[in-house]
Order: C-alpha cells, then sequence, then structure tokens
C-alpha cells in the first residue's frame, strides 16, 4: 500500500500504554483462558458449553456481549451463533449476560493504532496482535469503535460449531450410530432415521465432552441466514413498548434520585443549603455526591422538581469559560509542537510553492444527546452490589464498583439493559459511578437515578471543537500537495484520565480520518496538534473521522475544483485503493451522477475511509429562494461481507441522516464555563421534514470483515457542503450550516 | 383522582401538576411512553388522550379529563395493532426508545387522514424526535399501514 506505510512514530498508543517490563506477565495473563463466566451463576437445570451459550429445558440462550444502542448487534451476534449451531430463527432468545474478560473486545483498540485500517503490511498486523493483548489486559468488554461484528465473526461463529459438534458427540454416544451419520436442523440433531434428540436432552452429555480444538466453519455457501435479511431480535418489543431499557428498571422497594452537580464539568461542588428541598413532598433525603448531591424521592418528578430548590458553593471550571477563549486555544495549537505527524509523504513544502491555495476549517463541540438520558439502578446489600444500566463498559462499571465499595467485583452484579441511543455517550462511567455513591448513602435501598434531559446535555463529554488548515496545489487536474493541520483536543487523553489509565500521547483521533485516506498525491502531509486544558471530550459517533472525514474531504473538493476536474472523476484518479474508488464508482451509478438535474439542483459527492470501511456519500441539494432543500442522499459502502444486508441499509441511512442533522443545526456552545444548550430545542436535531429519502448499496470487494454502525457519518456532511458549494457558490468551512444558510423543509 | 388508561380505572393520589408521564412511569408502572425532554420537544412521551396525540411529560394530571391510551393499550409482541405490525415488518426501530412514541403519534395520524400524504406525515410527524434518524422508514411503515387499512 505504497507509501502511506511509513510511519515516522511507531510507538503512539501502543507504546504509551504498554506497560514496560510486564509484558511476559501480560503474555501469560492473555494466553490464560478467563473460563466461562456462565459457569459461576449457572441455573439449576441448566447447561453452559461456552461462554456465548447456555441451555436449558426451553432451549438455547445465546449471549450476545455488546450492548445494544440500536445498532443492531444483538441480532448480528445471535445470528454468527445460531447459523453455526442450527438454530431455528424464531426460538432464538438473547440476553446480554455477566461482565466478563471472556468478552473482551480484541478489535476496539485498532483505529488508535498508527496504521491504516488498509495497511496489511507486517508491522501493523503485529500491532494489531498487541492490541489484541491490550485489550484483554484492560479489560476491555467495550462496545464501539464499529468492532463488535469484526470482533465477534470468528469467535462466535466458532462458539457455535464447536457446541454444535459436542452436540453430535453427545448423540452419537446415546443412539449408538456413528457422528458421519448425523445432522443438526433447527436446535435438534437428527438420526440417520430421521428421528430427533433436541439440544435441550442433549446438554448434559454434551458439556461432559471436551471441546473441540478448530471446529470446522459453514462455507458462506451453506448460510441459512447470514447474509440475507434477518429479522431483529428486538423489534418486536420495540414498536409494543415492551422493550426494558436502563431507565424502566423495576426493583421492590426501589426509590428514585435526581443529581445536581457543577455546571463546570468536573469541577468541585459544595452543597449549602437542602432545606427548601427536603420540605418537598416525596423527598426522602437530599446526600452529597461528588461535585454536587442527589435528591431522593419516592417519584422522579418529585426528585427532578426538587433539586431545583439545593444551594450550592461551585468550584471555578479547569477549563476556559466560552466558546472563543476555547477557539483561541485551539488555534493557538497551531503554534506549538505538533503531537503528530503520521503522513509526510514527498517534500510538501516545495511542492507547495509559493501560492498554495489555503482553506481554514472549525468544527463545534457536538452533545451525544441520545433520547434517554444518563440512568443507572443501584442496589447495595451487605455482601453484594448490582447494578442495572445500558453501559459499553460493563467491566470498566464493575471496577468502578470495586474501588468504590471496596466489595470484591465477584461480589458486583453489572446486568446490562437496552441502551435508548448512545453514540458513545454510555462508554463514560461517570453516571454509574454517582449512581454508586448515592446507593452508598443509601444501604439496602434500590436506587434509580435518573438525569434530567437538561442535566445530560450540560454534562455531557462532548465531541471535541477542532480547527483545520489546508494548504495545497495543484497542476493540470492533478492534485501535487496536500497540507492539512489539525488542532483540536485529544479524546484519548481526556477518556484515559477519567479511567485512570497513563497516556502520554500522540493521539491518533486527533488526525483520525485524514492520515490515513487511501489517496496517492506525491507531496501529502497530515500533521495533528494537541490542545490540552479544555472541557473533557469523548468518543461521538464515528470519533476523529466524525471532523477529519470533514476537514480532508471538503479540502480535496476544493482542491479538484482549483484543478478542474469534476468531483468523482478526480476523487477516483487519486485513490489507489480499490475497494475505495469502488463505493466511489458505486454512489455515482447510484444517483446517475453527471445526468441531467433539474433547474437550480445540484450535487456534491463526500468520501471517507473510517473503522476499515470506505464510504462515499452524494447529496442532491435544490435552492428553494434564499433557502436550500435536501432533495436526496445515495450511500455506499464496502464492509466486506454483508452479513445482515436489512441492518447495513438501517445503518447506512440511519448515520447518513445522523451526520446531515448534526452538520445543518448541531452546536454545543460554552458561556460562564457551563454548556450554552439545555435540551433539544437549542440542540437541533434532524426531523422527519427534514429528512431526504436515503438509498443505500452495500460493497463486498474488501477481504476483511468490517463494522457499520459509524462510517456512513463521516462523509454526509462534506457531502452536503460540497453540494451547497455546487449549488451558490458558497463555501462553507464552518459548521454547523445553519450559521451560513437556512434550510427548507421538504413539504 | 381517577384515571382511565388502556381501558383498565386506576386511583391515584398525587400533586395536580405532576405530568401524566410521571404518574404512567413511576405511580402505575407503565412504562411504554419514554422521557425524552420534559418539555414536549421529543415526542417519546407521546399517548393518545381520547384519541389526540399528546405529551405526556408536559400535560398536568388534573388536565386528563379522558380515556389514555398508550402504546401498551395499542398492541402486545402476540397481537399487534396494524401500524405496530407495519413497524416490525420495515424494521423501523434501531435504539427503538422514540417508537413508543412514533407508533402512538401515527396511530393518530391514520384516523385523520387514512390515506396521508408525504405532507400529511411531514406535519403530524415532525415533532417526534428520532435521534437515530429512522425517518424514511417511520414513513414507509405509515404507508404500509395505510395501505391495508384501504384494502380492508
Amino acid at each position: 500500500m505504497g507509501k502511506i506505510a511509513k510511519i515516522t512514530r511507531r510507538t503512539l498508543l501502543v507504546g504509551a500504554v504498554a506497560v514496560t517490563g510486564g509484558f511476559a506477565v501480560g503474555y501469560y495473563l492473555y494466553k490464560r483462558d478467563p473460563g466461562n463466566p456462565l459457569a459461576d451463576n449457572l441455573p439449576e437445570g441448566s447447561e453452559t458449553l461456552n461462554p456465548y451459550l447456555r441451555i436449558d429445558s426451553d432451549g438455547v440462550t445465546i449471549i450476545t456481549p455488546r450492548t445494544e444502542c440500536g445498532q443492531g448487534v444483538h441480532t448480528a451476534l445471535a445470528a454468527l451463533v445460531a447459523e453455526e449451531l442450527d438454530l431455528a430463527w424464531d426460538a432464538i432468545r438473547v440476553e446480554a449476560g455477566p461482565p466478563s474478560v471472556a468478552y473482551y473486545n480484541g478489535k476496539v483498540l485498532a483505529e488508535g493504532l498508527p496504521f491504516a485500517a488498509i495497511d496489511s503490511s507486517w508491522s501493523a498486523e503485529r500491532a494489531r496482535g498487541f492490541g489484541d493483548v491490550l485489550g484483554k489486559l484492560l479489560g476491555m468488554q467495550m462496545t464501539g469503535g464499529s468492532s463488535s461484528v469484526p470482533d465477534a465473526y470468528d469467535k462466535m461463529r466458532r462458539a457455535g460449531a464447536a457446541a454444535r459438534e459436542m452436540l453430535l458427540s453427545a448423540a452419537a454416544e446415546r443412539s449408538g450410530q456413528s457422528r458421519q451419520s448425523l445432522t443438526t436442523r433447527d436446535g435438534h440433531v437428527i438420526l440417520a432415521d430421521g428421528s430427533r434428540l433436541s439440544y435441550t436432552e442433549l446438554a448434559q452429555e454434551a458439556a461432559r465432552i471436551e471441546p473441540p480444538a478448530d471446529p470446522k466453519l459453514k462455507a458462506p455457501a451453506q448460510w441459512r441466514y447470514l447474509g440475507k435479511p434477518m429479522q431483529r431480535v428486538d423489534t418486536a418489543a420495540k414498536a409494543t413498548g415492551t422493550a426494558e431499557y436502563g431507565i424502566d428498571v423495576e426493583r421492590a422497594g426501589m426509590r428514585y434520585a435526581a443529581v445536581v452537580t457543577n455546571p463546570a464539568i468536573g469541577s468541585a461542588g459544595t452543597l449549602v443549603d437542602d432545606a427548601a428541598a427536603r420540605e418537598r413532598r416525596g423527598v426522602l433525603d437530599v446526600v452529597p455526591i461528588s461535585g454536587g448531591a442527589a435528591i431522593i424521592a419516592d417519584n422522579t418528578w418529585r426528585a427532578l422538581q426538587a433539586a431545583g430548590a439545593l444551594r450550592f458553593d461551585w468550584a471555578p471550571a479547569e477549563y476556559p469559560a466560552d466558546t472563543d477563549a476555547m477557539f483561541a486555544a485551539v488555534a493557538d495549537a497551531f503554534d506549538g509542537s505538533s503531537d503528530s505527524q503520521l503522513r509526510d509523504d514527498g517534500d510538501v513544502e516545495d511542492a507547495l510553492g509559493d501560492t498554495p491555495l489555503e482553506a481554514e476549517y472549525r468544527l463545534p463541540y457536538l452533545a451525544h444527546a441520545p433520547l434517554e438520558p444518563m440512568t443507572a439502578t443501584v442496589h447495595l446489600q451487605p455482601d453484594r452490589l448490582d447494578i442495572w444500566t445500558a453501559s459499553q463498559v460493563p467491566l470498566q462499571a464493575r471496577k468502578s464498583a470495586a474501588d468504590l465499595t471496596d466489595l470484591d467485583e465477584g461480589r458486583i452484579h453489572v446486568h446490562t439493559l437496552m441502551a435508548g441511543g448512545s453514540f458513545g455517550r454510555r462508554l463514560e462511567d461517570d453516571y454509574i459511578k454517582q449512581a454508586i455513591e448515592i446507593a452508598i448513602a443509601q444501604p439496602g435501598v434500590p436506587i434509580k437515578m435518573t438525569w434530567s434531559r437538561e442535566h445530560d446535555m450540560t454534562h455531557d463529554f462532548c465531541r471535541p471543537l477542532s480547527i483545520a488548515r489546508g494548504r495545497g496545489a495543484v497542476a493540470g487536474n492533478d492534485i501535487t500537495a496536500f497540507d492539512l493541520g489539525v488542532a483540536a483536543p485529544s479524546v484519548t487523553c481526556s477518556q484515559a484520565g477519567r479511567a485512570g489509565l497513563p497516556f502520554a500521547g500522540p493521539d491518533v483521533m486527533i488526525v483520525a480520518g485524514a492520515w490515513d485516506q487511501p489517496y496517492a498525491i506525491p507531496n501529502y502531509r497530515v500533521t495533528g496538534y494537541h490542545t490540552p486544558g479544555l472541557a473533557p471530550v469523548s468518543s461521538w459517533r464515528s470519533v476523529g473521522a466524525s471532523v477529519n472525514g470533514f476537514f480532508h474531504d471538503c479540502f480535496m473538493d476544493e482542491l479538484l475544483v482549483a484543478a478542474s476536474v469534476d468531483a468523482v472523476e478526480g476523487r477516483i484518479a487519486h485513490l489507489n485503493d480499490a475497494p475505495s474508488r469502488a463505493v466511489i464508482e458505486a454512489v455515482a451509478d447510484m444517483s446517475s451522477w453527471g445526468g441531467a438535474l433539474r433547474d437550480g439542483h445540484a450535487r456534491g459527492v463526500g468520501f471517507c475511509l473510517s473503522f476499515g470501511v470506505p464510504c462515499a456519500t452524494v447529496i442532491e441539494v435544490s435552492k428553494q429562494g434564499e433557502r436550500v432543500r435536501i432533495e436526496h442522499a445515495w450511500v455506499a459502502a464496502d464492509v466486506g461481507t454483508v452479513l445482515d444486508p436489512d441492518n447495513v441499509d438501517a445503518q447506512l441511512s440511519g448515520g447518513t441522516l445522523f451526520g446531515l442533522g448534526h452538520a445543518m443545526f448541531g452546536e454545543i456552545t460554552f458561556a460562564d464555563a457551563a454548556i450554552t444548550q439545555t435540551n433539544y430545542h437549542t440542540f437541533r436535531s434532524l426531523r422527519h421534514n427534514e429528512a431526504p429519502p436515503v438509498t443505500t448499496r452495500a460493497l463486498e470487494n474488501q477481504s476483511e470483515i468490517r463494522g457499520i454502525g459509524e462510517p456512513a457519518v463521516p462523509p454526509a456532511a462534506p457531502a452536503l457542503a460540497n453540494a451547497i458549494f455546487a449549488a451558490t457558490g458558497q463555501r462553507i468551512r464552518e459548521l454547523p450550516f445553519a450559521k451560513s444558510i437556512r434550510f427548507a423543509i421538504r413539504s | 383522582m381517577r384515571l382511565n388508561i388502556n381501558g383498565e380505572a386506576f386511583e391515584v393520589d398525587v400533586e395536580p401538576e405532576m405530568p401524566l408521564l410521571w404518574v404512567l412511569r413511576d405511580e402505575l408502572g407503565i412504562k411504554g411512553p419514554k422521557y425524552g425532554c420534559g418539555i414536549g420537544a421529543c415526542g417519546a412521551c407521546t399517548v393518545l388522550l381520547d384519541g389526540n396525540p399528546v405529551r405526556a411529560c408536559s400535560l398536568p394530571v388534573s388536565a386528563v379529563q379522558a380515556p389514555v391510551t398508550t402504546v401498551e393499550g395499542l398492541g402486545t409482541p402476540d397481537a399487534p395493532s396494524d401500524v405496530q405490525q407495519a413497524w416490525i415488518e420495515h424494521q423501523v426501530a434501531q435504539c427503538g426508545y422514540c417508537q413508543s412514541g412514533q407508533v402512538v403519534a401515527a396511530t393518530a395520524l391514520l384516523e385523520r387522514f387514512p390515506e396521508p400524504t408525504d405532507a400529511d406525515i411531514d406535519r403530524a410527524m415532525s415533532g417526534n424526535l428520532c435521534r437515530c434518524a429512522t425517518y424514511p422508514r417511520i414513513r414507509a411503515a405509515i404507508k404500509t399501514a395505510a395501505q391495508r387499512r384501504k384494502l380492508g
């Protein structure tokens, strides 16, 4: 893959987190089988053959140890086991399972490594292997980084295949028939005479059989479920209001809690007056917590109302007071030393010449704002602690609980529920720690803590604000120099600090989605600058690529305009990765790019490779007087292997509209060190009457299987920017677009 | 205070200004209606009051003088309503948290406009936020349900 593998600073994330001298111990820990967590609390009459399934008299329950945030992960993971185990689809039951190192995610660190996703060099593969070790050592049972399917694809198919072989052996023993004469279908072993033995009745005998070391997997041509549209396992519950989210937990004797903490995120707060709050109906107690206090009441609304009556002394913020000062700090970072320069091909300075084309872009903070606010229910008893919540990091939550309570981790039970959205917010466990603090102050009483929408929005760890400066040069129809500098707060540094992990930087996330793009430009450089000391930040759907996809592709578009070349043809001409070229060709084909358009209509294309997925988007807009209306979106992506075409369509469509909506309206600002936006009327989202139809296509040209929860987000905003430029001549370099233009609704 | 929820009578003793949503969720254990914003800006709490869609988070319980229908009152996983059935067939839900409100709002829409145009759908549904942006499938499911009703 040519020059992209030329890495200047290989230590990066790996070097920063590696435990020096401890690697031998680490390797031993990695190789040691973490055991089967299901065996610890196996109900009477149940058997388990491996960490991914439990069999009882009702049939097989598949453990899908990733958190369902809407991305369809429970269905996709269940299908991997069900396919190999030959289960009937309508009999499938899924459970999130307990937190356990057995469910570590070996792929989630891949995006943080200094190797491009399409780099398959020896060094890159070795580093990815290292990421696998680290993921396990760090106890990363993590849902994120579009990594659930790539991580589970082999593991969970092998779990299903191994269990099937054990059940076949058990059936052979019991029937006295040769194993070769037996087959499986819909949760049964079929004997040679056609009679059936259910997995349920074979489970006990199968559990005594040694698992096969290398179970044989089906060839894709034999797949019954994989590769075909699946009925989601949660869809009927979600259509009838019966799905249980974190906020819906009910425990006997449960009390309800609301919290107030310092508007300056992370700073201390001292409760000075709770008298008025305590007098309110239903208020049972007021307890101090880190940064503020919690109200305990007999009803969520009563707790939320009383919270407004508390009075505090707030410690000052540890970051600048307002957005202007924050952007000034980000701009200043360009004058300091660089954090990373992962790409530096050719001689950029020389190729830029005396009159490079220059552009500066700015992106705002964004809130995650999932529709279900942060919530956790915690019950502390003398010998155990139970947590019911939707967390993307259940092991981390358990560790935090152990730290806060001094209970052994074995006495802490995390029950993972459905998440009402996340977009990365539930990778943080701040809200869980808060609920634990409250439960410690109310021993013996189950406490359900629910954040108000206002608290949720004003205490988010946002997607960072960011500035990019591009300089470029063209000759004829070619881009001869492309130089992009990106300055931003570091997500990895902020998260590592909260998790108590050492992090020395550099942070690949500052430049992810820019440095790793598969273009062949002779003089090509991407430099990252770290801005410390701003408000805490976090992973937001597509993380670094959510900003750099915009920067890199918008600047690419500007250079191609300068080179007088068509936006689709120009991108294809400069790409040196065949699957990436193919997604642009696909989206051009789908949208009849270059064909005649109605008067006042124009199109833009956007491209970004993130999480190993090349994704291209075409947006058509029309001028409606002074306003712009989005008419249609087309999006194509290559995920290597499509497990569920229906869900890939849902994620491509949803990701595109999510990306568009935030680019159009989304902005978090600070004043007096507090987030200004408090609810959905000021943090605007895309609505029905603003959402265009979306046409999708999934390609399978690359060899690796990839996840699709995030990659449609990054190319959406630049496609819209480029379409607006094509329609109006206005090059918008600062988001949200609504600061510069007005949008027309669809009807 | 007496309430009729999904055809069942309830007696509650709460402040008159407590929003219907919290009476449903925390006093009666009816959890299909969701808390999303508390100010009528997202529609996750939408219920039918005498057949009309209202935001339960912003409706004081003392103002509830008619029967209330929540998403649970429309159908169940084993016996979904026609709108819920269309939702299932189109696999509308991603995170699903807003879908209780979307289904209720769509049910009310089809009562008023049995054959809704895109403009009707936009007008009736744009107050119901979906952070996963499942809007194209919501539109398709509404049209499927309408088509079925027309064909009987």
